[in-house]
């Protein structure tokens, strides 16, 4: 039997993938249109991470998760009301900006100070977990720094599996070129995580972990530090869309023999 | 222009791929003064296949403990080049190997980092500045750091690469074997041994990065057909005859991938590496042909780097197609699919 963890998985929220988004620029630089006022989801990478992290607490006895996330604390609240149905974690609240545009540098100095303000966490069985990349700054680049301030230089990025033996050794699958995964065995924690896909479905809402969650949930909402992210040196130019209208050619009636063959030719196209 | 340090590691056979010679050509076209650093079980071959690039100085991190992409070693190296040759601008290719390491070392070196940049360049007032994208390819933005070293990760297929004009022995007379400055590092103690690759559970290989086509399939293909049945065993024969003829690589929408985990009909060559899209991946390749796919934004975002784009689907309507496509086929993908592999064949 492996010696138990202690997991902490970073993520925040984003707008829900089907919302139109529109960016506008302020004094205090590039945000999104009506951002406080768009449904937001938890970010798809990390919430994988964080269901990774509930299933190897679960197969290691005497294992914790830890959500340290920030993000403004109105619509924390709101995400943590469906999320905290889903597994069971002890969130670590911080009340700053979730944006895309937030600089990843302050942000991970953000999380990093959350995650050392945790008390009791055993350093030497520590797993950080989070997405490999948001998907509001998909940077790939926070968790690094995090695990840097943290002196954690076991890191891994584009995870799809990890495999914990029993002498607390684990094996680790991490995407690279050429639809391949990298295999490497770490003899020990502490080590970073950062997750894709994974290989677990999200997991049905569950009305008894969400109460036993929002009992810890309501309180790290209300203790929430303020971490305020300046974007200290950082200027954006422009945030545009792309110009997406193409004119689209339909082509009805046309035999599929037909259409073969100019597909065939298309793709001979230089 | 402020100089440059370009980084670069080797491939398993001791060369230079690629991205590594598209960040050279990004490097080369800001005009500053280069300085390459090499990083590699043995970095020799890589340094004389840029001999000529008009590089200032070549510095190199070698040993056998630097030829595994390990974040532990990689970021050491990196972060010894870094210091060697004290440059305010830091390029790399965006690998997987120095995605996962440079983060940190931007870190280490009080700098700070931008990945996934599809450009670099002078913007106005000749501040350099970076293009890249925010919220899965929906919006580009562009932006300028003050603080230095400034490492930047430049996203694969940009740019043409450099394309070796001036090689030894060519019109520009470089030396065949550039001088290479070794910069001594001790391999820190790291916990992790990579111990071997592993290919998605399939038949055959079906991401293809270089390739010229991306297959796009949706759910489509394992719903039921005109006749009333679920014909997911052809259309997975019809799919990977495809990829195998036209050598192309294959995308996947997030239904069609996730089928798997809800008991229905599943096409056993898609994983969730084939996963394009919002939560997936934005490959980049020269033509797409979109079949049986539906949905919208979040789909469409997954091929927002493919230059030119058809789309074989039942639904005139469909918002995968209509606007984002150049030609929308309306028919039956199975059987335009099943001539267009007669005529591959």
């Amino acid at each position: 039997m492996s010696t138990p963890l202690q997991i902490v998985v970073c993520g925040s929220f984003v707008p829900d993938p089907l919302q139109t988004l529109e960016p506008v620029t302020g004094p205090a630089g590039p945000s999104l249109k009506n951002e406080m006022m768009l449904p937001a989801v938890l970010d798809p990478w990390a919430g994988h991470a964080l269901f990774e992290a509930a299933n190897l607490a679960r197969t290691t006895p005497g294992s914790k998760v830890w959500l340290v996330s920030l993000g403004a604390k109105a619509k924390l609240q709101q995400v943590m009301m469906t999320v905290a149905q889903k597994v069971p974690f002890e969130l670590v609240a911080l009340d700053g900006p979730a944006s895309g545009f937030a600089d990843s540098f302050e942000t991970a100095a953000a999380l990093a100070t959350g995650i050392e303000g945790i008390a009791g966490l055993d350093r030497a069985r520590l797993l950080l977990f989070g997405g490999w990349e948001s998907a509001s700054r998909g940077a790939g680049c926070t968790m690094q720094m995090v695990a840097e301030r943290l002196g954690i230089t076991e890191q891994f990025q584009g995870v799809d599996q990890i495999a914990v033996r029993d002498d607390g050794s684990f094996e680790v699958l991490e995407r690279v070129e050429g639809g391949r995964h990298q295999v490497s065995v770490c003899t020990a924690p502490p080590a970073l995580l950062g997750w894709a896909t994974g290989n677990l479905p999200e997991p049905r809402n569950n009305p008894q972990v969400g109460m036993a969650n929002m009992r810890t949930v309501m309180p790290a909402l209300q203790r929430a530090k303020a971490a305020p992210v300046s974007n200290a040196g950082l200027t954006f130019s422009s945030v545009t869309l792309p110009k997406q209208q193409r004119q689209t050619r339909i082509v009805k009636d046309m035999p599929a023999e037909e259409i073969a063959r100019e597909i065939v030719a298309w793709m001979g196209e230089e | 222009m402020e100089n440059i340090l370009l980084l670069a590691h080797t491939e398993a056979d001791g060369s230079l791929a690629k991205p590594a010679l598209e960040s050279l050509a990004t490097a080369l076209s800001l005009g500053g003064t280069l300085t390459v650093g090499l990083v590699g079980a043995a970095t020799d071959a890589a340094a004389n296949q840029i001999a000529g690039c008009g590089a200032g100085r070549f510095l190199a991190v070698t040993g056998e403990a630097f030829g595994q992409p390990r974040y532990a070693t990689d970021a050491a190296a990196a972060e010894a080049l870094c210091r060697a040759a004290d440059c305010p601008i830091v390029i790399a290719a965006g690998t997987s190997r120095w995605a996962r390491a440079l983060p940190g070392v931007a870190y280490r070196l009080g700098g700070r980092v931008d990945t996934h940049a599809t450009s670099l360049a002078p913007a106005a007032g000749g501040v350099l500045a970076v293009t890249r994208w925010f919220y899965r390819q929906r919006m580009e933005g562009v932006l300028a750091r003050t603080q230095r070293p400034w490492v930047v990760l430049l996203d694969p297929g940009c740019v043409v690469p450099w394309n070796g004009m001036g090689l030894a022995g060519g019109p520009g007379g470089y030396p065949a074997c550039p001088t290479v400055e070794a910069v001594t590092v001790e391999p820190p103690a790291t916990r992790t041994t990579v111990t071997g690759y592993q290919s998605p559970k399939a038949d055959e290989q079906t991401i293809r990065p270089d390739a010229k086509v991306l297959l796009v399939a949706g759910a489509g293909w394992t719903k039921k057909q005109a006749d009333g049945a679920v014909h997911a065993a052809e259309a997975e024969q019809l799919i990977l005859a495809f990829l195998r003829q036209a050598q192309a690589s294959l995308g996947g929408s997030k239904s069609v991938v996730d089928l798997s985990g809800e008991g229905e009909a599943v096409l056993h060559c898609m994983t969730h590496m084939n996963q394009v899209g919002q939560t997936g991946s934005t490959p980049r390749h020269a033509k797409g042909l979109s079949t049986c796919c539906h949905g919208e934004e979040p789909h469409v975002v997954g091929w927002r780097f493919v230059n030119q784009r058809r789309a074989i689907n039942l639904d005139a309507g469909c918002g995968w197609a209509r606007g984002k496509a150049d030609v929308l086929y309306v028919a039956d993908a199975f059987e335009v699919m099943r001539h267009v592999n007669a005529l591959l064949a």
